[in-house]
């Protein structure tokens, strides 16, 4: 593996900076990388190899004549394949958007290229992300570059693999339910959900607005912040994107001193349903930060039993309208026009062909749980079960300033494994589900591999909306004293592209 | 395309022998703001098909509304000039169902929390005052314009569809009545009356041309009949596709007939939909029987509407004067008479342009006479409205200037407006490019006169003699050879120094 692409983002911007490295340079390496491995790993749909070079000399040459850039100029970036980007389709991993081409940029793609990065292309995902696994991609998974027989998570699949594969330092995600933070606690990644409302939506193709959020997604916390800064802050073009200054974030991820900050530790996040590996170490992590100075306690958060059942009637009341536009009317897809069908005929056609299971079961759950007679019942319940969700969070953060748990009940299983089994499936995002509903702020971080398969585990840290440096400040302190502990980061021991874990070879 | 109707008909007044009659009213107005509801594009009517579009208003993958705040605001002054009570919050919902001119396959409303609510406004019919009880004033957005081609231009049977989305996305508010009750024999023209009524109101607010030809104003108007002394409601029916005030008088009266006639033979009025034909007759359209989930649910891409109380009430101290009292008070200003401004509420548009033409300078009497009877005529011919019919308040102004001068009679004021609707210029061009003026030259008179005496001598020995009434016919012999370009008043001068 060559110097350039084990490093972090942070690194590789210095080296531009300096003119000790080319961004062509860098980007031609991630290129080539994509090359070796992504035949194995199915991270990326799409790569944008001569616009990225392009982009890359242009960086270059405002570089020369001395510009002053960006804390990110010229470091490549993977963008998750629900954004906007003219040039590349943008499909959501549907057969129904195949080859759609946007007329025009998402907003965070649009403050990725004021910033100079470098967009190398867009990631695999579940259709319409929706998954836990990427397997509902209608253009076949991304495999888990520590397993490749094995998920990678999901929605964010290809985002996360492709950092762990060292395809790109860099990648973009979006939150629904956990879509960032799982993908990153199954590769030994860093994943950020930022607060509801703190990074602009404008040009993310919908799952369910209420819910979504993109976010970060990086190998160490520092670059998370980094790329967070980039893409965060007030959009007037989404309503509900937060008019406030973001945070600190990046001074927060350096600062890493978490010396007399109360952690809560969620008590329903745990125990019946948790792999011992998992739990194990979890346990550790919370050693450590007691070890940094952290006040632990437990706390209770009582209705978050109910956080799946209200996400799954919440995200698919939501998705069932976002999608209804898909129709075969416009763009995209249209089966069945042979002059004889029908509007109605040639929808259902389109939608049938277009549409994969898993969409097909969230729209039509989505839609009884709006209907007529049944509103109150679901949509309506679900929307006070929410309520007192965040309920329970604005009592433990009277608590504590941070909370935390693991970022999913198990690591990393086979592909194939829970797709007859939509209900395991869900509970990837057990952990996760409740910080969507209450829209604050949430991150997960590695702490290290389960001893019962090798695999990397996730701790999740969350913080109230709008106090995203928190997780920041906890990830920086816990990312370094793991380091220290293990004299190197975590995806140093990831095996090369293609070979079982566990086998305790490295390429480095 | 032709439709067969056989509906039978009760005769009107013995309906309203065995009949009362509820109606209720849903009127849409197109809101005029300079951008559309969610985005920046144009509200501006025509353009080529698509052109006034952008990723949101076409409801691309990806794209998010934001509320134009200029459309609340247009939307509270209404609810204020309708007596309504402003929500302190309120939620904008999806309403879930397919069509193709609607690019999301949702349209964005309010469901059960309108930003206005529980207004009243009273209306008067011949000398009568109704309470009209507006339950609702609640935003939403237009959708765009379906062309079926080919077979009979409707959906079915066509060989293919074009959607225009230019009006996708144009601000509209939905205005509801509450049942209207006691309206006795005079419902369709209660209707008739509020609908006037919010027309001037949109305009005098100056938030919406509020022209029903141009689909600015549209009215669904429903109707059911309960037998006289009963107390339960009937079956009601609406009636969409009125697209003029005399339209919905016409439908409801029809309505009213038909349903009378279905009740008196003991059937049941199907609840369903019908559009109003400008033959003068409703059809079936969808039945209603069982109403459609729409699935409503609160927006999640758009955030709560919280107008601030303060702001409310400065929005309030901008209301212009009701238009009731605003007539009434223009009415003794102007000096007219009830019949005078009964003529003038019967011309849409007409206040306003007469008031235009008597601030541009003109007399009330005249400005009243060029637009309600020539103007108005002549907008009728060419099936224009009055406003566009090509003349302005400030061209009839001078035209009146012209005649008050004594440069024109009124005749030939009428061959100037000719000039003008036929777009020669200002009236000043169109009498110098006509050589309309009066002839006040008494030299070119006076010759005309001695012509006119020569060729009827017995006439002229007449008036000699006496008989000055008999002038009359040399001043007809006069005018007809000056082409009615002279004075009538001059010319009978003449004739009688020539003759006296």
């Amino acid at each position: 593996m060559s110097s350039t692409i084990n490093q972090s983002a942070a690194e590789l911007a210095r080296r531009i900076a300096a003119r000790e490295q080319s961004s062509e340079e860098i980007t031609r390496a991630h290129l080539d990388r994509i090359e070796q491995v992504d035949a194995d790993v199915h991270a990326f749909l799409a790569v944008d190899a001569e616009r990225a070079l392009k982009q890359a000399r242009a960086v270059d040459a405002k570089v020369a004549a001395g510009e002053k850039l960006g804390p990110l100029a010229g470091v490549p970036i993977a963008v998750k394949d629900t954004y906007c980007y003219q040039g590349l389709p943008t499909t959501a991993a549907s057969r129904i958007l195949e080859g759609w081409l946007p007329p025009y940029d998402s907003t965070v793609v649009s403050r990725l290229l004021a910033a100079d990065m470098i967009i190398l292309g867009k990631t695999n995902l579940d259709e319409f992300a929706m998954g836990s696994s990427t397997e509902s991609s209608a253009f076949g998974p991304t495999r888990n570059p520590w397993d490749l027989e094995r998920i990678p998570g999901g929605s964010g699949g290809g985002s996360a693999a492709c950092l762990a594969a060292f395809e790109a330092p860099l990648a973009l995600g979006s939150d629904t339910g956990g879509s960032i933070r799982q993908p990153a606690a199954v590769t030994g990644t860093v994943g950020i959900k930022p607060t509801y409302g703190g990074v602009s939506r404008f040009g993310l193709i919908a799952l369910a607005s209420s819910l979504d959020q993109p976010g970060p997604c990086a190998r160490n916390v520092l670059d998370a912040a980094l790329l967070h800064e980039v893409i965060g802050g007030f959009d007037p073009a989404d309503s509900t994107s937060i008019n406030e200054p973001l945070p600190d974030l990046v001074g927060a991820a350096r600062k890493a001193d978490i010396k007399g900050l109360r952690i809560g530790v969620v008590h329903e996040l745990g125990g019946e349903g948790y792999a011992p590996g998992v739990e194990q170490r979890f346990a550790e992590a919370i050693e450590i930060l007691s070890g940094l100075g952290a006040e632990i306690i437990e706390v209770g958060c009582p209705h978050f039993e109910y956080s799946l059942a209200a996400y799954y009637l919440i995200m698919t009341a939501e998705a069932s309208s976002n999608l209804s536009r898909y129709d075969g009317m416009r763009y995209g897809l249209r089966v069945g026009d042979d002059g004889s069908a029908t509007t109605e005929e040639v929808m259902r056609l389109t939608r049938a062909a277009g549409l994969g299971d898993e969409a097909k079961r969230r729209i039509m759950l989505g839609t009884y749980a709006l209907s007529a007679g049944y509103y109150d019942a679901f949509y309506g319940s679900a929307q006070k079960m929410r309520t007192l969700i965040a309920r329970d969070f604005a009592s433990a953060f009277e608590k504590c300033d941070l909370l935390i748990s693991p970022t999913t009940p198990t690591t990393a299983f086979k592909l194939g494994e829970r797709l007859s089994d939509p209900m395991a499936m869900y509970k990837c995002d057990l952990c996760t589900m409740p910080a969507s509903l209450a829209g604050i702020s949430a991150a997960s971080l590695p702490i290290g591999l389960s001893p019962a398969d090798g695999l990397p585990v996730g701790l999740q840290v969350m913080a109230p909306a709008m106090a995203d440096e928190r997780c920041y400040l906890l990830g920086g302190a816990l990312e370094a004293a793991l380091n220290d502990r293990w004299g190197a980061s975590l995806l140093d021991r990831i095996p090369e592209v293609g070979r079982p874990a566990g086998s305790q070879e490295t390429s480095r | 395309m032709s439709v067969y109707v056989n509906d039978d008909l009760m005769d009107y007044d013995e309906a309203m022998a065995r009949f009362d009659v509820v109606i209720g009213l849903e009127v849409h107005v197109e809101l005029n703001t300079a951008s559309k509801m969610w985005c920046g594009c144009t509200t501006e009517f025509g353009g080529e098909p698509n052109s006034h579009t952008c990723p949101i208003c076409l409801g691309l993958p990806g794209s998010l509304p934001v509320v134009n705040a200029k459309a609340i605001e247009s939307a509270i002054r209404i609810g204020l000039s309708l007596g309504c009570e402003i929500a302190q919050w309120c939620r904008f919902a999806r309403k879930n169902y397919f069509y193709p001119d609607m690019p999301r396959d949702y349209q964005v409303s309010q469901s059960d929390e309108p930003l206005c609510f529980d207004g009243e406004v009273t209306v008067e019919v011949d000398g009568e005052e109704h309470l009209i009880p507006v339950e609702r004033v609640h935003m939403e957005e237009d959708a765009g314009k379906t062309t079926h081609i080919g077979g009979s231009g409707r959906i079915h049977g066509a060989g293919y569809s074009l959607v225009d989305y230019n009006r996708s996305g144009v601000p509209l508010m939905e205005i509801v009545t509450r049942p209207i009750y006691g309206t006795g024999t005079k419902g369709p023209e209660v209707a008739r009356t509020y609908l006037a009524y919010l027309r001037e109101m949109m305009r005098a607010l100056g938030v919406s041309e509020a022209r029903m030809e141009r689909g600015n104003m549209r009215c669904d108007a429903n109707v059911s009949l309960m037998p006289k002394g009963s107390t339960e409601l009937g079956t009601r029916t609406e009636t969409k596709n009125v697209n003029s005030l005399k339209s919905v008088e016409a439908a409801l009266r029809y309505e009213i007939r038909r349903q009378a006639a279905v009740l008196a033979a003991g059937g049941r009025v199907r609840q369903e939909t019908r559009m109003w034909n400008e033959g003068g007759f409703t059809t079936a359209g969808r039945s209603k029987e069982h109403a459609e989930d729409y699935r409503y649910f609160p927006e999640p891409d758009l955030v709560p509407v919280a107008p601030s109380r303060e702001w409310v009430e400065e929005l309030r101290a901008t209301l212009p004067e009701p238009p009731a009292a605003r007539r009434a008070r223009l009415q003794a200003a102007w000096g007219f008479t009830e019949l005078e401004m009964r003529d003038i509420n019967g011309v849409e548009g007409a206040l306003e342009l007469i008031a235009e033409t008597i601030e541009a300078g003109a007399p009330a009497s005249a400005a009243r006479k060029w637009w309600v009877s020539d103007l108005a005529r002549r907008a009728n011919e060419a099936g224009v409205a009055l406003d566009e019919v090509g003349m302005s308040p400030g061209q009839v102004a001078a035209l009146q200037a012209l005649v008050d001068s004594g440069a024109l009679t009124d005749k030939l004021a009428r061959q100037v407006i000719d000039g003008v609707l036929a777009g020669e210029g200002e009236p000043a061009d169109v009498v110098a490019a006509r050589g309309l003026a009066v002839v006040s030259d008494d030299s070119a008179l006076s010759a005309a006169v001695d012509v006119a005496i020569e060729a009827n001598p017995g006439i002229a020995q007449k008036i000699r003699d006496g008989k000055v009434q008999a002038a009359g016919a040399l001043i007809g012999a006069v005018m007809k050879a000056m082409a009615g370009q002279a004075d009538a008043a001059r010319v009978r001068e003449l004739i009688l120094e020539k003759l006296g």
